[in-house]
């Protein structure tokens, strides 16, 4: 059976945090190019109404989050009521080592161009697990 | 020194990421805590209040919030009145817009040089907001 719903791409939208620029960046990036992908502004979920509570019930998630406190995956769990189906931390990636903590919060510098890569290339590999899974 | 000195404003920008507005909200708190009033300013992530974390709950509590917000939903007004947030002021993006209508806003990853213009001007206002209350 093939899923109606889309697949939902969460950003932890993080301002505190350079890791969380680049979960904004990656994921609206992939949400330009995939037409099979759709996102919800996080702080909707408490500030929206039931039909913005219901997103993650909706459509089958994916998280990016900047750091380890989650707030994206926590917000799937807390407000959909369901798990994310999987869940992306850019600062477990950086600590793999191939990649240089991004010095900036507010905007993307060259060097940072890789782990925007390697984020989009996960998110989309993860994507194509979801869809495989739900057909 | 004051209990009054000791807080820093807490500018909380929206964290919007399907609209150009957003984008603006974070690039205006970004030049008032960074640039303008680097001392007398801080930001939280807003997700984080969304999630409930404590930490930044009790921060928001104890210390005068200004909003940001890019778009007619309001999340980071909203999101710090549900948590009883000391609230001092509240900007939003599309008055900025209608205050200078020759501005046009680029996108959500390139807000372009009008989008700028207008963050700054929306920093401005925060920055009124924190001069007129202290």
């Amino acid at each position: 059976m093939k899923i109606k719903s889309k697949i939902g791409l969460i950003s932890c939208s993080g301002e505190g945090l350079s890791e969380g620029m680049i979960s904004r960046v990656a994921t609206r990036r992939i949400l330009e190019e995939r037409d099979n992908v759709v996102t919800i502004c996080l702080p909707l979920f408490l500030a929206g109404g039931q039909e913005e509570r219901d997103f993650a019930k909706d459509n089958p998630c994916i998280t990016v989050d900047g750091c380890e406190k989650m707030c994206a995956a926590k917000g799937v769990k807390m407000y959909g009521k369901v798990h994310p189906k999987s869940q992306i931390i850019i600062s477990e990636i950086v600590e793999r080592g191939k990649h240089l903590k991004p010095k900036s919060k507010s905007k993307i510098e060259p060097e940072d161009e890789k782990l925007v890569h390697e984020t989009m290339k996960i998110i989309n590999n993860e994507i194509e697990k979801v869809k495989e899974k739900d057909e | 020194m004051s209990e009054k000195k000791k807080s820093k404003y807490i500018i909380i920008p929206c964290s919007g990421i399907g609209k150009a507005v957003g984008t603006i909200t974070r690039r205006a708190t970004y030049i008032v805590t960074d640039e303008l009033l680097p001392n007398d300013t801080d930001s939280i992530c807003l997700p984080l209040l969304t999630i409930k974390d404590e930490e930044t709950v009790r921060k928001i509590r104890q210390n005068p919030c200004i909003t940001v917000d890019g778009c007619v939903a309001q999340c980071a007004k909203k999101n710090v009145e549900h948590h009883k947030g000391r609230l001092h002021g509240e900007i939003k993006i599309l008055d900025v817009i209608k205050e200078n209508p020759k501005l046009k806003p680029g996108t959500v990853l390139d807000i372009g040089p009008d989008g700028e213009k207008l963050a700054r001007k929306a920093a401005e206002k925060v920055v009124k907001i924190v001069g007129d209350k202290s």
